[in-house]
């Protein structure tokens, strides 16, 4: 569905990303996992197209969007929901929807979509009113995932789901994404610190280190490598 | 009393104006992040826009008043649109310092060229809509000022409307809160960038049919002052809000205008930058920003 061949992207003279390659297939859970600056964030904003790798090429349903425009690449439906959540702290959970179906004409499915979007997080039906910007942390993600699922996509990115999250909530979030991935068929690539839960939810993973693929594979696998366990799993 | 309120009126009148173009500025900065210096002689273009189509129109009529008032906002829009897709949208990614230059050479050009096509010296701006006094006990109102402000409260209105109402407006909102999370939901940031200038432009336009027709004296530098006024008012009410640079423009006009009524009458442009001053010193944010801090 999604293949990233040999990416090379940098800030400057900075090298982020020094010749990734992987491939996603349809209605998978992937994840990609690693430290601090190791190119996670760098990776979704390549692929979304916010922005342009030096070279290498992105091919998103067979065709190659390494130069196509963010917006149009949210138009193919390929959605980012960014790390930090992004929401439009000003506008409230309702325009904060609507924004996410901008490009989406067919009002019959955006009713549908929102209606999806309230049965996995009810709380956004209640908050509806309320400014983006007052909302927890928590309730500001399941925005982010209700926004960017209003863009009715096939795939889904999302950046560091848990970051910034009370504790209890973190684990609701992450079972809707495994729900949005089996009860919607959307395919999702998942960046995450925490390599512990994204590991458990996802089927395969990709562990990054300074811009570089270090160790791919089953998810089940990667978990009781001892190697892994030692760089991301605390031992 | 009755003076005070006849001042009122006269300083709301000229606080709509100033209003009105305080909310180019403040909307293109919202979107953009930096003052569109151009915006006062797009306000001057306006004001000749109205002097060359009013001669097409009857004088004194309402539906000639209308159609000037109408092709200035048109031509205005177009202006801006223009100004914003040759001079400041291959600046995008830019440092913001080098599109306030180039915002200063566009608003020379214009002043310049002004000069070149219309003529340094001023031209009487005819009067297109009826004119009229109103005698209510001791107070004076002339249909110009009446028109200036029902205008001015109109265009308020139909611009609060689509900001808060219309998904273009929405979108403007967003792509000023975070313009790269507008991206992301499939906003186009140049279609909503050049909609702010056609829309803040048409707002200039129509100020400068509704100021020449009450300082019915125009020349192509007409636009210096009252656009430096209303980029005091913009700050005043707190740049990038929109409400801000309404209320900015009404209290600045008031004030400015109770000032010229009284004993320190030559202070009243002087008062204007009093209170720059003054606000960026005490409340740098504005009446009705949020202080923020700037983030990467």
């Amino acid at each position: 569905m999604l293949s990233v061949t040999d990416l090379h992207v940098s800030y400057g003279a900075i090298n982020a990303l020094s010749g990734i390659s992987f491939t996603i297939e349809q209605g998978a859970i992937v994840t990609l996992i690693g430290g601090n600056g190791a190119g996670k964030t760098t990776t979704l904003r390549t692929i979304s197209g916010l922005l342009r790798a030096k070279t290498g090429t992105v091919t998103f349903l067979g065709e190659d969007i390494s130069a196509t425009a963010a917006h149009q690449i949210v138009a193919r439906g390929l959605c980012h929901v960014p790390e930090g959540r992004m929401v439009f702290s000003n506008l409230s959970v309702d325009e904060n929807l609507a924004m996410g179906a901008y490009l989406q004409t067919d009002a019959a499915r955006n009713a549908r979509n929102r209606d999806y979007v309230f049965t996995i997080f009810p709380r956004l039906k209640e908050r509806l009113r309320q400014t983006a910007g007052t909302l927890s942390g928590g309730v500001q993600q399941m925005l982010a995932i209700g926004r960017a699922l209003m863009g009715n996509p096939k795939f889904l990115m999302l950046d560091e789901p848990s970051l910034g999250i009370a504790p209890r909530l973190i684990s609701t979030i992450f079972e809707k994404i495994v729900e949005i991935n089996r009860e919607r068929g959307i395919t999702i690539l998942l960046v995450e610190q925490n390599a512990n839960l994204a590991l458990e939810v996802s089927s395969y993973a990709f562990a990054l280190e300074t811009g570089r693929i270090v160790m791919h594979g089953d998810s089940k696998k990667l978990r009781a490598d001892p190697q892994l366990k030692a760089a991301y799993l605390g031992g | 009393m009755s003076e005070f309120l006849q001042q009122l009126l006269n300083g709301l009148s000229l606080g709509a104006i100033y209003a009105l173009i305080a909310l180019g500025y403040t909307m293109v900065y919202g979107v953009l992040r930096f003052i569109n210096f151009a915006h006062a002689d797009v306000f001057m273009v306006g004001s000749f826009i109205g002097y060359y189509a009013g001669k097409l129109v009857p004088e004194g009529t309402l539906w000639g008043g209308f159609s000037v008032l109408l092709a200035a906002m048109l031509g205005c829009a177009l202006l801006g649109m223009s100004i914003e897709r040759l001079a400041y949208r291959p600046l995008r990614g830019s440092p913001t310092l080098n599109v306030l230059i180039t915002a200063i050479g566009v608003s020379l050009l214009l002043e310049y060229s002004g000069q070149v096509f219309f003529g340094a010296a001023p031209r009487t701006f005819p009067p297109i809509f009826p004119s009229q006094n109103f005698q209510f006990g001791s107070l004076t109102l002339s249909s110009n000022q009446i028109a200036v402000i029902v205008v001015a409260a109109l265009l308020m209105l139909a611009l609060q409307f689509i900001v808060h109402r219309t998904k273009i407006g929405t979108a403007m909102r967003a792509v000023s809160l975070n313009p790269r999370a507008a991206q992301l939901v499939g906003i186009n940031n140049d279609v909503v960038i050049s909609f702010t200038f056609g829309l803040g432009s048409a707002l200039a336009g129509a100020g400068g049919i509704l100021y020449a027709m009450n300082y019915p004296s125009i020349d192509p530098l007409m636009g210096v002052m009252p656009g430096l006024k209303a980029f005091v008012a913009a700050i005043l009410g707190g740049i990038g809000n929109i409400r801000g640079a309404a209320l900015g423009g009404l209290l600045l006009g008031t004030v400015e205008t109770f000032v010229s009524g009284s004993q320190w009458s030559t202070y009243k442009d002087a008062i204007a930058f009093g209170i720059l001053i003054i606000i960026l010193l005490f409340r740098p944010a504005g009446l009705l920003g949020k202080f923020t801090v700037e983030k990467v």
